[in-house]
């Protein structure tokens, strides 16, 4: 083989450029990645397990004593909630995978190939788009099941789980960059993603904010995953969208401006 | 094109790199020749890591040249990826696929065309015995066969510069074997590679030409029989049955060709380099012991491992973390180590 080996492969490297090579790449990546998930049923398990676990908890257990002034009643009120926090949660495999491949050199590996270097990032966060879109769509469907409808029409629906998705894969993004900082999967799991329980339940996700104290109701009223979350509510069932919707679209782009180029950063000093 | 002019496969020049206050390389330079294998030989953290991150293009030097090919691993890092293979640690496996799949998502990484890559993925598989496992979850492989997927995966570009990082590095005796007798084959074929090891036998078993270094500076290169040389020839070793006859012995024994005996308390083995005239060093060292009473097992002649060469060059053990040997540390000869 080393007679050949002298000669730069670039004459057996198709006519792709730059640019569709990335493309390229970030697919074969993401293709890797989602085989992963598929080849190992407990992920699949895992992935879906614990958002349904919350649907039947709060729609049986808690939903009961927490009155909602909206017309289908608390599992209407709780499900867009619900699928905000779900989208927020699949950022937790985001982290872990890239804090791992960090630590165990696997990306170091990557990286001293000729694919582009985007498409380590590129792939994860495009499997796990793919991902956490189909575990939304299962939780739509566990939804269903309990009870919840939409009643703003297909259009709302698809709104609210494309805006879902786009919150989920800006929360990737800042998950992804804690995982590339911290480069190791226990810390990651214990406590680098801990800012986003505070985030996910002090929110309008499971009861209405007018019930906490006021001192909460200041943070709950004005951080974002409680306008994302009413902007995902007045989609699925009605009301106004457009308010809570740009002020979400601000912090959620704000969000990716800050923390994708931290990841790039954190990613290419390795 | 210079490629054909360039003297070496590998050039590295003066590479100066520091993590923070640590001084990972002090001023490193070295060449391999086209076709040839190097041993890059040292203790954990001497320095051997860095080296190779630097020359396949994962980390930048503060200051110094490394060139593959006559390309510049930092200005050039493209052209050099294309180049190059990196294995050694199973860093190029994702457990839960196949081997198969392993291989075909880092052939079509390399930007080979899909014929190309199945072509080369199925030839890999059967030339390193893992056609029978070929479509089963890596994690379900044994660690000599995991090491073996790895190295195919860096050789599915073809790549003209190979380094491997490790490669062995705790694999049981056989992998170990199979995997230098992996290394001769791609060696013959004749692919370029830089090994980098702890383990001297290691390096004497594949490298035509060893470099050791140590705290990020090289401390000595060539062939292993000249490094062997420089070690003060042959080697007697002996263990005393009685641990507090130790000291005795060594001091018995001390004055030979003017080296200074190795006691090594742990296991209660002597080592006296001998140099030339072995045979009558040999007469001696059992008169000396009959005469202190001092009662051995074990007593050997043997040409010099390249552990004595690594203790004669630095003044310390190389591998006494790994084996847990605790010889006595003396000071570095200094000056005398510098190349």
């Amino acid at each position: 083989m080393a007679a050949s080996a002298q000669v730069l492969p670039a004459a057996r490297v198709s006519r792709l450029g730059q640019t569709g090579w990335a493309i390229s790449d970030a697919l074969v990546m993401t293709r890797r990645n989602l085989l992963v998930w598929f080849r190992v049923p407990a992920y699949l398990v895992f992935t879906v397990v614990q958002p349904v676990m919350f649907v039947l908890l709060f729609r049986y257990v808690f939903g009961g004593a927490i009155p909602v002034s909206v017309s289908g009643g608390y599992v209407d009120f709780l499900m867009p909630g619900i699928i905000a926090q779900t989208a927020a949660f699949a950022s937790f495999a985001t982290a872990i995978a890239l804090a791992e491949g960090m630590k165990q050199g696997v990306i170091d590996r990557l990286r001293s190939m000729p694919m582009a270097r985007s498409a380590v990032l590129a792939g994860r966060l495009l499997a796990d788009a793919i991902r956490m879109l189909v575990t939304v769509l299962v939780i739509v469907g566990v939804g269903y099941a309990v009870g919840f409808r939409f009643q703003a029409g297909l259009a709302g629906a698809a709104g609210m789980v494309l805006f879902a998705e786009l919150f989920g894969i800006v929360i990737c993004c800042v998950s992804g960059y804690i995982g590339l900082a911290i480069k190791d999967q226990e810390s990651v799991q214990a406590f680098g993603l801990i800012w986003l329980f505070p985030l996910t339940f002090v929110s309008s996700a499971f009861v209405p904010i007018a019930t906490m104290p006021g001192w909460l109701q200041a943070f709950a009223l004005h951080q974002p995953v409680t306008l994302v979350i009413n902007a995902m509510r007045a989609m699925a069932l009605g009301g106004e969208v457009w308010t809570p919707l740009w002020q979400s679209l601000l912090w959620l782009g704000g969000a990716l401006l800050v923390f994708s180029p931290l990841a790039v950063r954190a990613y290419r000093r390795g | 094109m210079s490629l054909d002019r360039a003297p070496a496969a590998i050039l590295v020049e003066e590479l100066h790199k520091s993590f923070g206050r640590v001084h990972a390389l002090r001023g490193v330079s070295f060449a391999v020749p086209r076709g040839t294998v190097v041993g890059l030989l040292g203790p954990n953290g001497a320095g051997k890591t860095t080296a190779v991150r630097i020359l396949t293009t994962l980390t930048r030097p503060d200051s110094g040249r490394a060139l593959v090919e006559a390309r510049d691993a930092v200005r050039d890092a493209a052209s050099v990826r294309r180049l190059i293979g990196l294995a050694g640690q199973a860093t190029a496996i994702q457990v839960e696929l196949t081997a198969r799949e392993n291989l075909e998502i880092i052939g079509r990484l390399t930007h080979l065309p899909r014929p190309v890559v199945r072509e080369r993925t199925a030839s890999l598989l059967s030339r390193f015995d893992l056609a029978e496992a070929a479509d089963r979850p890596a994690r379900t492989l044994s660690g000599g066969m995991q090491r073996r997927l790895d190295l195919a995966a860096s050789l599915i570009g073809e790549p003209a510069v190979l380094f491997l990082d490790e490669p062995t590095t705790g694999l049981d005796p056989r992998g170990r074997l199979h995997m230098w007798e992996i290394v001769r084959e791609l060696s013959a074929a004749g692919t370029t590679i830089l090994l980098t090891t702890q383990y001297m036998d290691e390096a004497d078993a594949l490298a035509g030409h060893i470099i050791v270094i140590d705290h990020g500076r090289v401390i000595a290169e060539g062939a292993p029989e000249e490094l062997k040389e420089r070690a003060g020839g042959d080697v007697l070793e002996f263990t005393v049955l009685e641990r507090s006859e130790l000291a005795g012995a060594a001091a018995a024994v001390s004055g030979l060709n003017g080296r200074e005996p190795q006691p090594d308390g742990e296991t209660g083995r002597v080592t006296v380099a001998v140099g030339g005239a072995s045979a009558r060093a040999m007469i001696e060292v059992v008169r000396r012991l009959d005469a202190a009473g001092i009662e051995t097992e074990g007593l050997v002649l043997r040409r010099p491992s390249l552990d004595d060469v690594f203790l004669a060059l630095t003044g310390h053990q190389a591998e006494h973390e790994l084996r847990g040997r605790s010889g006595p540390r003396r000071r570095p000869a200094g000056s005398a180590a510098e190349s």
